[in-house]
């Protein structure tokens, strides 16, 4: 076992705590704090995988855009102090079983990938420089990820027109 | 080799040093993370040492902007006073309030500071030395930016004051609108340079600085570096006369210490960042002879923006909170996105052309922008101020005045 191999044990036993912390934590902001723990996990081992660039992103998106508005939007809307509630609703078995069918099908995926036990190579920093416009350029080519990405683009419009219309004032007049 | 030494003393004493380690008979696995770490501390030491004398600077320059002397008793011209001064609040006893949440509190002015020292970890000091020439130098200081806002976080909620967390919102706020413009002025060199790398955009400065080919997203970010710091004019999220000290109220001793000198190393950092990405960095004479003159390039030109972020907050009053959410969110943003998106396009369309078009054009685009922007800006100002007169009684004319057009009111 090498040095890395330690290194990335104990972020991945880190980050799984935190993302456990984040689930069972009673008062929000605590898990909105231990979410940025899991996160920030989960940067480190990009880092490890030598994918500079995607733990910068990481860093940039979840934890300096999602976890900070998370924080702020529960600072605002709730007694950040105090605030303690139940844990579950009545749909947490649903949740379960999604939860349960994503981390089957990724299993699936990663176990029928073909590099899986494949051990990490070195990059030359020539090579990883060409990564990231090659992964640009996959983004938004016919061939490669368009449609997952533009997918993904929906779901976000979607997620942001629903929120809309979950906070809009209802007006009984209209 | 006296000379090597004296051209490039870095990458000379760091070669030397690896094969010291080396003939030792470590791993060089080893050795690489020794000089790492050795390479961190000292950037790191440094900079917090450096900003000793910047304490010392500023106050002096401040109290010559206010028609005081500033620290004249503690050594010759008050230099020894930030020691003074440090050595008191090292003394200070360490309060924590009752009901504070006792990890993130005392975990909130580490971040602070490591925040901004991280930022140095990627700045060229001069060509070739810097602590990692990271290819995405760019984006890995938007990511070390949003630590300081999680720190500012994190001292709000943790310390269970209601000013704290008041003045935590305010600062929360005003950081996370500025820091848009601010990020999209910071592309602007990126994709002018075609690369996030620091070293690579200060090389690409070669012939002109970006301060001339793009002087709109200078200025924005410039402005927006200054919010982000919270320094005055944008200082309302410490507003001292209005909500005590904001999100590091409960904070004493070395704590508060630490934010302190996160404010103060912050605003010499966005200085250095500032001269990297729009004023050619370590750029200037005979660097291509003796490497290490790039450093004090560097230096004289991080000094004469960072006078004139002493000089702004000297000058100028505090901008409301409202005042400061309009002018990022209708002015910055839209005038940085159009920037961006014109300079894009321009840079596109002028791919082959020669350096001194392309710069033109540059410079032309810029102007135009600022010009529409300028007017549009007016117009709504005067939309939403109108000149009317006082109501109830008729408006008194001055005869004198008269004749040239002016009413008094």
């Amino acid at each position: 076992m090498n040095f890395l191999q330690v290194v990335f044990i104990l972020t991945s036993a880190v980050t799984l705590g935190a993302a456990v912390m984040v689930v069972t934590s009673h008062r929000m902001i605590r898990a909105a704090l231990w979410l940025v723990l899991a996160l920030f996990g989960v940067a480190i081992l990009f880092a490890l995988l030598q994918a500079g660039f995607f733990a910068v992103v990481q860093v940039v998106v979840y934890i300096g855009a999602i976890a900070i508005l998370v924080i702020f939007a529960v600072m605002l809307t709730r007694h950040a102090m105090q605030d303690e509630g139940a844990q579950v609703n009545r749909g947490w078995w649903a949740a379960v079983l999604v939860a349960l069918g994503t981390f089957a099908g990724l299993a699936f995926l990663l176990l029928n990938w073909a590099g899986i036990g494949s051990s990490l190579g070195e990059l030359s920093a020539d090579e990883a420089r060409k990564l990231i416009p090659q992964m640009g350029q996959a983004l938004v080519s016919a061939d490669a990820y368009v449609l997952p990405f533009e997918v993904a683009s929906v779901l976000l419009l979607a997620a942001l027109i629903g929120a809309i219309y979950i906070a809009r004032e209802k007006n009984p007049q209209v | 080799m006296t000379v090597e030494w004296f051209r490039d003393p870095v990458n000379f004493i760091t070669n030397w040093l690896n094969q010291f380690l080396l003939g030792w008979g470590l791993p060089a696995g080893v050795v690489a993370f020794l000089m790492n770490l050795i390479g961190a501390g000292l950037v790191a030491t440094g900079a917090m040492l450096f900003c000793i004398l910047l304490i010392w600077y500023e106050r002096k320059l401040y109290g010559r902007i206010q028609d005081r002397l500033g620290p004249n008793r503690v050594g010759p011209w008050g230099i020894f006073q930030p020691f003074a001064d440090m050595l008191k609040i090292f003394a200070k006893e360490y309060i924590t309030p009752r009901g504070a949440d006792v990890i993130p509190y005392n975990l909130a002015p580490i971040l602070a500071v490591a925040a901004v020292l991280l930022i140095w970890a990627v700045i060229p000091f001069y060509n070739g030395a810097a602590g990692a020439n990271l290819n995405t130098g760019a984006l890995y200081i938007i990511a070390v930016g949003g630590l300081g806002e999680l720190a500012i976080i994190l001292a709000g909620i943790a310390s269970n004051n209601k000013y704290a967390l008041l003045g935590g919102f305010r600062a929360i706020a005003l950081l996370l609108s500025y820091e848009v413009p601010m990020v999209l002025a910071l592309l602007v060199p990126v994709l002018l340079a075609r690369s996030m790398g620091m070293n690579d955009i200060v090389q690409a400065q070669g012939d002109v600085w970006y301060i001339v080919m793009a002087p709109i997203a200078a200025f924005i970010f410039f402005l927006t570096s200054v919010a982000e710091v919270g320094r005055a004019p944008f200082d309302i999220i410490e507003a001292e006369s209005e909500i005590v000290a904001g999100f590091n109220i409960e904070y004493s001793g070395l704590k508060f210490g630490m934010f302190y000198v996160g404010e103060f190393l912050h605003a010499f950092t966005v200085s250095v960042l500032f001269a990297i990405l729009f004023l050619g960095g370590w750029r200037g004479p005979f660097v291509d002879q003796v490497p290490v003159l790039g450093a004090v390039w560097l230096l004289v030109k991080t000094g004469v923006t960072y006078f004139l972020i002493i000089l702004l907050r000297g000058s100028m009053p505090r901008y409301r909170t409202d005042q400061t959410m309009s002018l990022a969110w209708k002015i910055l943003t839209p005038l940085a996105l159009a920037v961006l998106v014109l300079t894009a396009i321009l840079d596109k369309a002028l791919v082959g052309s020669s350096d001194l078009v392309r710069g033109l054009a540059l410079v032309g685009m810029n102007l135009v922008v600022w010009f529409i922007a300028s007017r549009l800006s007016q117009a709504s100002y005067r939309r939403s101020h109108p000149v009317e007169p006082p109501i109830g009684h008729a408006p008194v004319i001055n005869p004198l005045v008269d004749e040239i057009g002016g009413v008094l009111e």
